[in-house]
């Protein structure tokens, strides 16, 4: 990422709380998901950025704009700087949507207006009303009005005003479930509309794909894998990551031979194939990653496959995840694949079926073993 | 009731009023302070802000009598600059009302703004406000109904003070005379049926004030 519109480096501690770490954190001009589990510093680091919590020391910079500066080693310093939050010109949506419980929804929207002439400021909120979707709530007061309509009333607020940069954390997490499905979408087609830099805070990978160009992966208070949201979540560059990111198998190996770019990998009783490209030439140990989703099932081995790693398999066992079925299995070492309801039905899937199982080469990835 | 007495009520009623334009700009300040900021000496501005309210009323009354005298440091110089006398004129009561009734409002403001979120003051802040603009469109009007509540109590409380009244400002009838001062004075000199009418009069408009106080703390919830 070097067209990178905000650079972070800093490090916050509250009192009896784990120290949180933002190293050297680009953030680019379209969405940026920041991920991470509870309690891995998403939030804070998202307030820093907003202004709402001052850092211990480090850097903020937004567009070569020097929003704080505190050096590490002196107390104070003429050069040192922090921006107060209203002059940052920041959109922020917090995750319960702070709604001014007092104001109207035109209220709420036009808060950050009232140096327009009130005309402007009238026609601005109604524009942001027609855009959303809001039309006919604005004499609405926050608690009659839906979540999913305070989700949009929040985010209004947020973007009337014409940010430079937009925060959000958990935009959706406040909401029921097919609400949040409706409206990720929805999210995503209007943050693309406005083109405005976008910070996202999810714990959700499903969120984090789904609006997400990049992410920041989050772990234990510090930013550990940075880059395109997809690469990020299929080639994680460590077991960490890995596991933030929710690979559901992740087994120990050993590479026997390298060969063409493609490795040959020992794990459990099995052996697979996978592409070496970006493995050290060093590498022994690795860990080997393989999402669910590219696990492909068939009943019987029969039929020619370009899937160079192919697996007799017996089920373990079936489990329903949504509109999926996770079906564990055992190949040699365990493996995890999702199939939709009606593929389990049409293969007859039940504990015990022998089925085999086929990945191809690039869908596996390996991540070397860090001693 | 003589038309002395119903003039007495009104005096009573708008020192009661003074002494709120005096507590509102600086009671709101301190409890907005107290509420949000932490600094060096908070506790120290606690106690003495709380004094009044536990110290004998005489003992304010006294401090305030010294402090606002001719001679003494700020009433001395209003006379000078000013040619303002305080001591014993109209006054000295709405200034001991305040004095006096001052905590309460504090308590009750205090408490109201410490129950606004601070999430709606911050989030503001991103909207390019000022903390001017944060204070009187945000936290005010979300602390509303204790802040009501709160000067409510202190009117009430302003209508019934006696000790420090007597001191500062006397018992010159048609002058700084108020109602628990004249009820004191109607029964040393064996007016039981006058002491008991106005007794009477405060004690609805008590009433009155507290019910609509408790009302507006009560619907908070």
């Amino acid at each position: 990422m070097n067209n990178a519109v905000l650079t972070a480096n800093f490090r916050k501690q509250f009192p009896g709380g784990p120290e949180i770490v933002a190293d050297n954190l680009h953030i680019g001009a379209g969405i940026t998901v920041l991920f991470g589990a509870s309690g891995s510093g998403k939030t804070t680091v998202l307030r820093c950025l907003a202004g709402l919590e001052m850092p211990d020391d480090g850097e903020i910079k937004f567009a070569g704009e020097v929003w704080y500066r505190k050096s590490r080693k002196r107390k104070a310093n003429s050069q040192d700087l922090f921006l107060p939050s209203r002059k940052r010109q920041v959109g922020f949506v917090p995750q319960d949507y702070a709604l001014f419980p007092h104001l109207t929804v035109a209220g709420n929207i036009g808060y950050g207006l009232n140096e327009l002439p009130d005309a402007e400021r009238a026609a601005r909120v109604a524009e942001t009303l027609r855009w959303l979707g809001l039309d006919g709530l604005e004499h609405r007061l926050p608690r009659e009005l839906s979540g999913g309509q305070q989700q949009r009333v929040a985010l209004a607020r947020a973007v009337v005003r014409r940010p430079k940069l937009l925060l959000l954390d958990e935009p959706l997490a406040a909401l029921d479930t097919p609400t949040r499905l409706r409206l990720r979408g929805e999210l995503r087609q209007l943050l693309r509309q406005l083109g405005i830099p976008t910070i996202l805070v999810t714990h959700d990978r499903f969120e984090a794909l789904a609006l997400g160009d990049d992410v920041v992966v989050l772990h234990d208070g510090r930013n550990v894998q940075q880059g395109d949201a997809s690469k990020v979540f299929s080639r994680p560059e460590n077991l960490a990551v890995a596991e933030i990111t929710a690979i559901e198998t992740i087994q120990a190996g050993t590479i026997l031979e390298t060969r063409d770019g493609l490795a040959t990998v020992a794990v459990g009783d099995a052996q697979l194939i996978a592409l070496a490209e970006d493995l050290p030439a060093d590498a022994r140990e690795v860990y080997v990653c393989i999402r669910a989703e590219d696990v492909i099932l068939m009943r019987a081995d029969t039929v020619q496959s370009s899937p160079r790693n192919r697996w007799a398999a017996t089920v373990l066992s079936l489990v329903r995840e949504g509109s999926l079925v996770r079906v564990n299995l055992d190949c040699g070492f365990p493996l995890a694949a999702f199939l939709t309801q009606s593929a389990c039905a049409d293969l007859g899937l039940h504990a015990g079926t022998p089925v085999v199982a086929l990945v191809k080469a690039p869908q596996v990835h390996l991540i070397p073993f860090v001693r | 009731m003589s038309g002395a007495d119903w003039q007495l009520v009104g005096f009573s009623l708008r020192m009661a009023f003074a002494s709120l334009l005096l507590i509102l700009p600086v009671g709101l300040a301190l409890a907005w302070w107290l509420a949000r900021k932490t600094w060096r000496g908070k506790a120290l501005v606690e106690t003495l802000v709380t004094l009044p309210l536990v110290l004998p009323p005489v003992v304010t009354g006294l401090v305030l009598l010294q402090l606002f005298g001719r001679r003494g440091p700020v009433g001395g110089w209003l006379h000078q600059a000013f040619g303002i006398d305080v001591v014993f004129t109209w006054r000295a009561v709405a200034l001991a009302l305040a004095a006096m009734s001052l905590p309460l409002f504090v308590r009750a403001a205090r408490t109201a703004f410490e129950e606004v979120d601070v999430k709606f003051e911050q989030l503001a802040r991103t909207l390019g406000a000022g903390e001017w603009r944060v204070f009187f469109t945000i936290t005010l009007p979300l602390a509303k109904r204790g802040v009501l509540a709160g000067t409510l109590l202190a009117f009430a409380r302003a209508l019934g003070e006696f000790g420090a009244t007597i001191m500062v400002a006397g018992n010159i009838p048609g002058r700084t005379t108020t109602l628990p001062v004249a009820i004191y004075a109607a029964v040393q000199n064996g007016e039981d049926a006058h002491a008991w009418t106005l007794a009477g009069v405060s004690a609805v408009i008590a009433f009155a004030a507290v019910f609509v106080s408790e009302n507006l703390q009560q619907r908070r919830k």
